[in-house]
């Protein structure tokens, strides 16, 4: 059994996929020189920094940030007005995201609000998955003696394949949504969309001219608590949603090299390239969903 | 290892026909308008990530399910 990492995600047990390897050894008996190579539920530590244990996922995230920052310091001093080749490239792939923002948002002054958070999300997001299916991600790595059997661990793995990270991103994305409510709204507003305190201050000053005034704004108020429960909701379904898409990604790919290593899992790795990219657009036109609702006032 | 089959197994059968609902709508729309096939293309993938994702529960319980 692997130890367990101390942010695990789901039960605090170790989850072993087992390719057909370990299968094999263990009823042939010789499982003591065997290697045991599993993908398991959290991702495994590979060193220290004081005390803080370095994952195998969260190096491949460090990586993901060091390729975003060496491209954009690049391009950076190179900008000119009118465009050419990768520049050109960009723009055009900008204007695209920003038409279907627009479609979400309805205004183009909102969108270009939104767009450094959601386009920073969507290429984060985006990076983090195709580099899981990058040749030397999950192969490249030592063998570690655990109690008596011996485990390969990856130096690299996807670093969305791991619970922590697409956790962490959706919690940002929440949050930020309600700060961009409150920036918007104001706190008196925005807080009243969940704790419905409004609605219990107009009973007294409406009650003559709508007696029914008493019924209804009780249930107004309870509607918003449910929305309380509605907002950890989309944090659980943001995170699951990827990190399930990209874990049973790996599990699969590692499924079919079992079965055949040449050849079998070439059309599982386009499966991979484009599932990769559709889930990252979907967790940035998520976002930015969340952002536009809470940064929309209430009509009546 | 009973439940853990039963779990992804149950689980991602109605996600599976609500991914062919989308589906069958996004492509009775498209036929009846060529033109709309770019508007449309987004908003069927947003509904078949959201259908997806109930099975992608399932499996991740499966995954958990000593």
């Amino acid at each position: 059994m692997i130890v367990n990492n101390s942010e695990n995600s789901v039960e605090g047990e170790a989850t072993n996929t087992q390719v057909a390897e370990t299968a094999d050894a263990s009823r042939a008996g010789e499982s003591k020189n065997e290697i045991v190579t599993e993908h398991t539920l959290f991702a495994e530590p590979i060193g220290h920094i004081g005390s803080f244990p370095v994952t195998n996922s969260l190096l491949n995230s460090w990586l993901v940030v060091l390729i975003v920052i060496i491209f954009g310091l690049a391009i950076r001093n190179k900008i000119k007005l009118i465009p050419r080749g990768l520049q050109n490239g960009l723009e055009m792939v900008v204007e695209a995201f920003l038409n279907v923002f627009d479609g979400v948002t309805g205004s183009r002054a909102k969108s270009l609000k939104f767009a450094p958070l959601v386009l920073s999300f969507f290429f984060f997001v985006l990076l983090n998955n195709w580099l899981g299916t990058f040749p030397g991600v999950g192969s490249i790595g030592q063998v570690v003696q655990h109690g008596h059997e011996k485990i390969f661990i990856p130096f690299f793995r996807g670093g969305t394949a791991d619970l922590n990270t697409t956790l962490a991103l959706a919690i940002i994305g929440v949050v930020a949504s309600h700060i961009f409510g409150v920036m918007t709204l104001g706190l008196w507003n925005h807080f009243n969309k969940f704790i419905n305190l409004k609605a219990f201050l107009e009973i007294p000053k409406k009650i003559r001219k709508d007696p029914m005034i008493i019924f209804v704004n009780p249930i107004k108020a309870f509607v918003g608590l449910i929305e309380v429960v509605g907002e950890v909701a989309k944090v659980a379904s943001l995170s699951f949603r990827l990190f399930g898409n990209i874990f049973a990604g790996e599990v699969l790919l590692a499924s079919m090299s079992a079965i055949m290593a040449w050849g079998m899992p070439i059309p599982f790795m386009f499966l991979e390239v484009i599932v990769g990219l559709i889930q990252a657009l979907i967790f940035a036109i998520l976002i930015l969903i969340y952002l536009t609702i809470n940064t929309t006032a209430e009509e009546h | 290892m009973l439940a853990k089959a039963l779990a992804i197994g149950i689980g991602s059968l109605t996600p599976a026909f609500a991914i062919g609902w989308i589906g069958s709508k996004a492509m009775e729309s498209i036929g009846r308008n060529p033109e709309s096939a770019n508007k449309i293309l987004v908003p069927m993938l947003l509904a078949c990530a959201f259908a997806e994702a109930v099975a992608i529960y399932a499996l991740v319980i499966a995954f958990s399910i000593k």
